[in-house]
């Protein structure tokens, strides 16, 4: 208590230091766990939920599980003795299934290889830091493609020639999500070019096409692709089934682009084009030199959110049997050598983990990309 | 000087006139387009021939021949394809509708919860959001389908939950209402009830507005809406049974049964896109800045009032184009049974009956036809509320 | 011992933390009923956390503030009593989109003070005709020029006939022209009154109807006095050098 009379004439003749807070005052009710009945009501149902599904899935996983053995029985209550959990030996024996399918254990390098260049031309790609950006991302959508479907197909090179029936598991769904990405993009965005053009054929053509693929659903693009598309096509074209479904897929994802893409064309200010056109820039120039660029950069997060959903639709590919990571998983579960009440849950468990890991990955990412270009944004205002 | 101007003035090569080189440039894409598609439909006919595939939906009155697990519209085998196709159309609006709805109540409390100002009520909201948003909705699907209703016990060893309802691999049991002499007066005051409700609604809003008293609305109508019901049950002696399921040899009489494959597509769907709504409504509240908040607090507005006058109409603005969109995709994530064996449209028509007759183009246009339409008529809905939503603005 | 009813707020001792940022030190201020204050300092001092915790917006943690003879405290009670009486002016305006001009003026004086709505409407329309812009009452505060918005958040809070009106820096969000239209109709309003506690860098406005102005620097009251005084002879070195950088 200061004796400074409170509203006379003043002036403060010696300043105070700053003090530490009182001591219950700022952290108290952080958590808010049990402040007022209604708190404490939630609060002991979620402990409740907790302890109804979080810890047995815990218990499942590590503390029950059975880590060794040949054969379903290794998995069974009676041989082990106790309560078992999850039967990880059933994921050993079909683990080179469900990352490579059934192609050929000679060739299985192959495979190897194209997972590391894809991941040694994409990561550079992704960290903001890195320079080159323009050549990396020239090699990997314009190069790595052709140089992974020589290493993948084989038929030249002196690589043997390995049909696409026998690719599955992770293998199939990477093939997918990938290809599925780097054709969307170029793709996606000519076509928000087209629908944003002034040539009412173009811009009319493009919206018919967009509203089209957003309309139905990725299933019936597939079930299209797989038996509708031989029937356009003469005869003698045969097209591979997974072509096919790469292409319908590679469609679908297109149309979403293009309408992200759209949204991030319409958040730059028109005078942009502005100063393009008095600087003599013609379209092309403009486009690829000061719209894209940061049309683009806008909608990242909008992008990186397709690229998570084209990682989840890859699964649907099993409705016309193309067998991915799900697909070798279900037909995993029906080996009678294995089969035991643990043998589900542990294969969803698995599968469950790998799709979380890239999903919430990219995820994360995008986040990350968002907070570093506020960050560069605010900088700039200043 | 001006001479040569005006000589490249007025005979502008056409070349170079945007104008010109625009239509030009349309003209050669009709063209093409139109190549394109002319030799698209040419060898679609010629390979059809080849295949004697027959042509035209002739098919759609022939004989489907083939039992449906469930059909909210008699069908039986000997019914026609164009049936089948009713049959599956309500199927996959069944589903969509009950979707929607239990996704709607569970995204909102979700998304509130992650609000929470209690850490473990919002972080387990978030985590359950971060994990469901990032599983394939198939994979989810047949995680319900196979591991969880797969592995239910058979009939006689079912899992029971208050006596009344049944779990076992034959699907959920439950009660099933019959509806004696005099439900329908129940019914009648039910909708006497809802009806009440909301004209003391508006009579009290008004009469607030007249005289400045506030009126206890919510109570009223609770009361009118269970009471009325309630008292013509009474009157009219609980017409309204439940017959409960009972256990009659290897299964169940009596009782109504709901097939796994369409509890799991409901329970996938509903807690896949909860999850995303619960995304979007939390982004809704979020987007309502501080100071709205803090306006109406320096008004004198209590939290109760402040949440429905201020911040409530601002969020849901920002919800609904969004929230819509979600619908549209539970409505074609549907179309997911085809994976776990519910007949939905998809399913019996471009599963089933495209095996049958081969005719693929007629099956497949009319079942994307279909699912356009309802896109199309949702996206229409969706686009007219929101002009009409939006805040004025110069 | 003052006459409590002639007292509008007195703040005794009052600290105020923001987790371990110490941000309100040892604040003694008293305001009498009709007085008008202008707290200016750098940005940081604590200008707005001083006002936000008279009606609330800011909870302070040790010392007592007393509005009208009531006791700001957690009591639910005592926050109802005093933000009734208490009228506040934002930065940002923080209009309702939402609603009408005229909904936004009416809707606490219908939803809190209970009034008719024919009533509220016809208070609301007296303020907005005091304020200068009747004509607006059906537009939406999005359709308004910043200077128009923020006259109708003044309206807005005149309906609730406060006692006492804070303004967080009312004019720092408009453009230079705009910005002679509120001090005019905030000088009006002094001229009938009401009690301020204005926040504000308009040194102007606080030499025309200031009864003192308060100067504030890293979260304590540096210097206090009639703004003649004020501004011809500062004390502390920290005024003098905050009035070299603004004057």
């Amino acid at each position: 208590m200061s004796d400074i009379p409170a509203n006379a004439d003043f002036v403060r003749l010696q300043l105070s230091a700053s003090l530490p807070p009182p001591g219950k005052g700022a952290r108290q009710g952080r958590w808010n766990l049990f402040s007022g009945w209604l708190n404490t009501a939630l609060t002991l149902l979620c402990l409740y939920l907790i302890w109804l599904l979080v810890w047995p899935a815990v218990k499942f996983i590590f503390i029950d599980a059975v880590w060794t053995g040949a054969s379903r029985e290794a998995c069974l209550a009676e041989t082990a003795g106790r309560a078992v959990g999850a039967c990880w030996p059933f994921i050993a024996a079909k683990f080179s299934q469900f990352i490579y399918g059934f192609y050929p254990e000679g060739g299985r390098w192959r495979v190897d290889l194209t997972f590391l260049l894809s991941a040694a031309l994409l990561l550079p790609l992704l960290i903001p830091r890195l320079p080159y950006k323009g050549a990396n991302a020239l090699v990997f959508f314009g190069i790595f493609p052709i140089a992974a479907f020589f290493l993948l197909v084989g038929g030249g090179f002196g690589l043997p020639y390995v049909e696409t029936r026998s690719w599955g598991g992770l293998l199939i769904t990477l093939v997918v999500a990938v290809t599925g990405i780097v054709v969307s993009l170029p793709l996606g965005i000519l076509l928000a070019l087209a629908r944003r053009s002034a040539m009412p054929a173009v811009q009319a053509a493009a919206v018919i096409f967009i509203e089209f693929w957003r309309g139905v659903p990725l299933i019936a693009v597939l079930f299209f692709a797989t038996y509708m598309l031989p029937l356009f096509l003469p005869p003698t074209w045969s097209i591979d089934a997974l072509l096919r479904v790469l292409v319908g897929v590679a469609l679908f994802a297109s149309a979403y682009m293009a309408e992200v893409v759209r949204g991030g064309l319409q958040a730059i200010p028109r005078g942009q084009y502005e100063a393009a056109s008095a600087l003599g820039l013609g379209y092309a120039a403009t486009m690829g030199l000061v719209i894209l660029p940061q049309a683009l950069r806008l909608v990242i997060p909008g992008i990186v959110n397709i690229f998570i959903g084209l990682f989840k639709d890859t699964t649907l590919v099993l409705t016309v049997a193309i067998f991915d990571l799900l697909g070798q998983l279900r037909a995993a579960f029906a080996d009678p050598n294995w089969a035991s009440p643990a043998t589900l849950f542990t294969g969803f468990a698995f599968a469950g983990l790998i799709y979380f890991v890239f999903c919430f990955g990219m995820s994360r990412y995008s986040l990350f990309v968002e907070r570093r270009l506020c960050t560069e944004h605010s900088r700039d205002v200043e | 000087m001006e001479d040569g101007n005006a000589k490249r003035a007025s005979g502008v090569a056409l070349y170079r006139n945007p104008r010109a080189r625009g239509i030009f440039f349309q003209g050669i894409f009709v063209l093409a387009a139109l190549w394109v598609g002319y030799e698209l439909i040419a060898n679609a006919r010629s390979n059809l021939a080849a295949q004697q595939i027959a042509s035209g939906f002739g098919f759609l009155e022939q004989t489907a021949g083939f039992d449906v697990s469930q059909s909210l519209i008699p069908y039986q085998a000997s019914d026609s394809y164009h049936r089948l196709f009713l049959v599956g159309l309500f199927n996959t609006l069944l589903v969509s509708a009950l979707g929607i709805l239990f996704a709607t109540i569970l995204g909102f409390a979700i998304g509130i919860a992650r609000l929470s100002s209690n850490w473990l009520v919002a972080r387990l909201a978030g985590a359950y959001v971060e994990l469901v948003r990032n599983l394939p909705l198939l994979f989810q699907l047949l995680f319900w389908y196979l591991a969880v209703l797969g592995t239910l016990p058979a009939a006689r060893e079912s899992i029971s939950i208050f006596g009344e309802i049944f779990l076992n691999n034959r699907g959920i049991v439950v009660p099933r209402p019959i509806f004696g002499e005099g439900a329908g007066y129940v019914v009648a005051a039910l909708a006497a009830g809802l009806l009440a409700a909301f004209s003391v609604k508006l009579w009290a809003r008004r009469r607030q507005m007249a005289t400045g008293r506030p009126f206890p609305v919510l109570w009223v109508a609770l009361a009118l809406v269970l009471g009325l019901p309630l008292a013509a049950m009474i009157a009219t002696g609980f017409p309204i049974e439940f017959e409960t399921p009972r256990l009659a040899g290897f299964n169940f009489a009596g009782g109504l049964r709901i097939i796994p494959e369409f509890a799991a597509l409901l329970i996938g769907l509903v807690i896949y896109t909860a999850a995303f709504i619960a995304e979007t409504v939390r982004g809704g509240i979020l987007a309502v800045s501080r100071g709205q908040t803090e306006a109406a607090y320096s008004l004198g507005l209590r939290r109760g009032l402040m949440l429905r006058l201020v911040v409530i109409p601002q969020a849901l603005r920002v919800i609904i184009p969004p929230l819509t969109s979600h619908y549209l995709n539970l409505t074609k994530n549907s179309s997911l049974a085809v994976a776990i064996g519910y007949p939905d449209l998809f399913a019996v028509f471009a599963g089933t009956a495209l095996n049958q007759t081969g005719q693929a183009v007629e099956i497949l246009a009319l079942t994307m036809a279909t699912y356009l339409l309802i896109s199309l008529i949702t996206s229409g809905l969706m686009n007219f509320y929101n002009a009409r939503m939006r805040l004025v603005e110069r | 011992m003052s006459n409590a009813s002639e007292t509008a707020v007195e703040m005794t001792g009052v600290h105020k933390w923001y987790g371990a940022f110490h941000a309100l030190k040892d604040i003694n201020l008293k305001v009498a009923r009709g007085e008008r204050i202008v707290i200016c300092g750098p940005s940081g001092s604590g200008k707005s956390t001083l006002i936000r915790c008279i009606n609330r917006l800011e909870e302070h943690q040790r010392g007592r503030i007393i509005v009208d003879g009531v006791e700001v405290t957690d009591d639910l009670r005592n926050i109802d009593k005093v933000r009734r009486d208490v009228g506040m002016v934002f930065q940002q305006f923080n209009l309702f989109p939402h609603l009408t001009v005229l909904e936004n003026c009416t809707l606490a004086p219908i939803w809190v003070r209970r009034i008719r709505k024919k009533d509220a409407e016809e208070i609301a329309m007296r303020y907005l005709e005091r304020v200068r812009i009747p004509e607006q009452a059906g537009k939406y505060p999005g359709q308004l020029s910043g200077g128009q918005q923020q006259r109708v958040a003044i309206a807005r809070a005149l309906c609730m006939s406060p006692k006492i009106m804070l303004f967080d820096e009312p004019t720092s969000a408009l453009d230079p022209e705009m910005v002679k239209e509120v001090l005019d109709t905030m000088v009006a309003l002094a001229r009938d009154g009401m009690t301020m506690i204005v926040v504000s860098h308009e040194m102007g406005f606080a030499r025309e109807v200031a009864n003192r102005v308060v100067f504030m620097d890293e979260g304590q009251i540096i210097e206090m006095n009639e703004p003649e005084a004020f501004f011809s002879s500062p004390q502390h070195e920290r005024t003098k050098l905050f009035l070299s950088q603004i004057l």
